[in-house]
């Protein structure tokens, strides 16, 4: 549903010219040599098409469909499906893991997008307002350009009970040791910072780019008008950027939901799947128990929440308004 | 190692602090904005100092490690976790360290990260491009139909395309394969074809039709003037294809069984799996952490200013 909405892009402003009537060209003074039949390229355009075709009809739209079909299956992979109705969600809706593991995500989606927001916003304006540095965008972006299990694998260093330095430092000011990784309280919090680390300086340079297309007059108008930095935050940068911040939101929500990387790595679900994530779950229910069938009709609710939300969302906050026009 | 960010960084720091110079409009530095510098130089303190960490245990010896953990430079200078990475040690001495022991081949993972993502970013990047050409330039009917059932394919979470594409592959017999892993993702996605789309509309069709009008056939103008005239949008786009491919985890988990056909991030996960039971070889780890981020690292200090900003909203996935 986003990808409907005309993206403020720089690269959409290129105008559309394709749309430009045929008999318009011809008369911009060099005779076309075929001027009355609309030119057809569809041979052509077949040869070009055709490998991202294959590849959209292969590995996108067949796999979406037969996900969905292969929820209604049992299926082991080694044995052709076979279809059993409504039994996978009859059985879904009574799994007390699969809501648990429902709960711990959208617990994970809560404070991994709240804090990565909140914080993207704040260095996005911060360097909006003071340094428009390639060089720290450039650092700021960097955790995002390493994989998540290294992200994850450096926290886990990090954050070690025994040895890791941020326990030293803890333990050293009085605080004492936290089990980050190990614990039923804090795993879900520690995996979301570590997700933050890693993702904010992406959001952040998505807000600033947002922040670059307002026009500076408005900022100026404030500045005359005496109001404070604070005032202008609240009154010109947060109004004019709604759009934007509602578009961030949708796509890094539906990001956020799909976590395994970094709950893989660190804490595979556990203690007693206190970390166990929706994909976690799903992973284990296919490569663990191979209950394929299963897996699917779990990854079709996820699927549903995340279109039911992306929904929501893009209603709730009327993204395709701005109040710039 | 970070000595290819300086020659890319310094104009470009250079120029940003002449223009901030050059803007006699800027406000005095006042108390607000001390404090937002303050608050700007933690931010980049907790962003970089994980990165130093990595290097400074991938330095230092386990045994150092234990005794001393708070030490910032390298306790116990030591390049062994790397000698256990690649495989050097024998399994008595990797014992003695700290490590598990257990033989590692980083070269060939290392070899199957290359080999993936290259083949995926070729692939992916090429066939995309000709997808985008026709959209944007060929007229041919039912051209927007087929490319809005495109764009409608940016909707679906890849997550959930991962079940039935394992299923595919399996019956295609290219579980662990490297093939197996590249596939879904070399012959194109709807990202990438709408993001050239886009560049390609607004490239002047002047110039293409007077090529035309020369006697250039169209695939000519495609090769010799389209790509070559976009080269700095596909560029970026390739760089963006090969950090996410060499990134990627839960699809090549999935795939790679084996050491023919296991990734550096999978190779990651397995390493730290293997904890001896004295405790986690901490070295070996993140020195083999160093080796999977690295390449990404000299990666990004070389494009830097590309990817930075190529990130604004026609950069959404």
């Amino acid at each position: 549903m986003a990808t409907e909405t005309p993206l403020p892009s720089p690269l959409t402003v290129t105008a559309d010219r394709r749309s430009r009537p045929v008999e318009e060209r011809a008369g911009t003074g060099t005779p076309a040599p075929r001027r009355r039949r609309p030119p057809n390229d569809l041979r052509l355009a077949l040869v070009f098409i055709a490998p991202a075709a294959i590849g959209f009809a292969l590995f996108l739209l067949w796999p979406t469909v037969r996900g969905i079909y292969l929820s209604f299956t049992s299926y082991n992979l080694l044995t052709p499906p076979v279809f059993t109705g409504l039994q996978n969600y009859e059985r879904l809706v009574q799994d007390s893991i699969f809501w648990h593991s429902m709960l711990v995500t959208v617990e994970y989606v809560l404070l991994n997008i709240g804090f990565q927001t909140v914080l993207a916003l704040f260095i996005a304006v911060m360097m909006h307002r003071l340094t428009k540095s390639t060089f720290v965008r450039g650092i700021v972006l960097a955790p995002y350009l390493v994989s998540n299990v290294v992200a994850a694998l450096i926290w886990l260093w990090i954050l070690d009970t025994q040895l890791g330095i941020g326990n030293e430092v803890l333990s050293a000011i009085g605080v004492g040791r936290i089990p980050f990784l190990q614990s039923d309280v804090w795993g879900i919090p520690t995996i979301a910072f570590i997700n933050v680390w890693r993702n904010v300086g992406y959001t952040a340079l998505l807000i600033f780019a947002g922040l670059q297309a307002l026009p500076e007059q408005v900022y100026e108008a404030g500045r005359i008008d005496g109001a404070s930095e604070w005032k202008m935050f609240w009154g010109i940068t947060v109004p004019l950027l709604r759009p934007i911040l509602s578009l961030v939101l949708i796509i890094t929500i539906i990001g956020s939901f799909q976590v395994f990387d970094t709950v893989a790595v660190t804490t595979q679900g556990g203690p007693a799947n206190a970390t166990n994530v929706v994909q976690n779950y799903i992973y284990n229910l296919a490569f663990g128990r191979f209950q394929f069938g299963y897996a699917s009709a779990v990854s079709v609710a996820l699927l549903i929440v995340l279109s039911v939300i992306t929904f929501i969302q893009y209603r709730l906050s009327r993204s395709g308004e701005s109040d710039l026009d | 190692m970070t000595s290819t960010l300086p020659p890319v960084v310094d104009p470009v720091t250079t120029r940003a602090v002449t223009t901030a110079g050059s803007k006699p409009a800027r406000p005095r530095p006042s108390v607000g904005r001390v404090a937002a510098w303050i608050a700007m130089i933690a931010v980049i303190v907790v962003t970089l100092f994980p990165f130093y960490w990595i290097l400074r245990t991938a330095l230092s010896s386990n045994g150092a490690i234990s005794a001393d953990p708070t030490s910032l430079l390298p306790t116990g200078f030591s390049l062994g976790g790397f000698e256990r990475v690649f495989g050097l040690q024998t399994t008595k001495e990797a014992l003695s360290q700290g490590g598990s022991g257990a033989t590692l081949n980083f070269w060939q993972y290392l070899l199957n990260s290359v080999l993936t993502a290259t083949m995926i970013t070729v692939g992916q990047v090429f066939f995309s491009a000709a997808a985008a050409y026709a959209f944007a330039r060929l007229r041919w009917p039912g051209r927007d139909k087929v490319f809005g059932v495109f764009l409608a394919g940016l909707m679906v979470p890849t997550i959930f395309t991962l079940l039935p594409n394992f299923a595919l592959i399996k019956s295609l017999g290219l579980v662990d394969t490297l093939l197996g892993i590249s596939l879904p993702s070399m012959l194109m996605t709807p990202f990438a074809v709408f993001f050239l789309r886009q560049f390609f509309l607004g490239i002047s069709k002047e110039v293409e039709e007077a090529a035309l009008i020369d006697g250039a056939g169209k695939v000519r103008v495609f090769f010799r003037l389209i790509l070559p005239m976009a080269s700095a949008p596909i560029a970026t786009l390739a760089v963006l294809t090969y950090i996410t491919a060499w990134n990627d985890y839960f699809w090549p988990l999935m795939v790679s069984y084996t050491d023919s056909s296991r990734v550096l991030t999978v190779a990651l996960g397995v390493f730290k799996s293997q904890a001896p039971q004295s405790g986690t070889d901490w070295s070996g780890l993140m020195a083999a952490t160093l080796v999977a981020a690295l390449p990404m690292i000299v990666l990004f200090g070389l494009f830097a200013k590309r990817i930075v900003n190529s990130i604004g909203f026609s950069g959404i996935k």
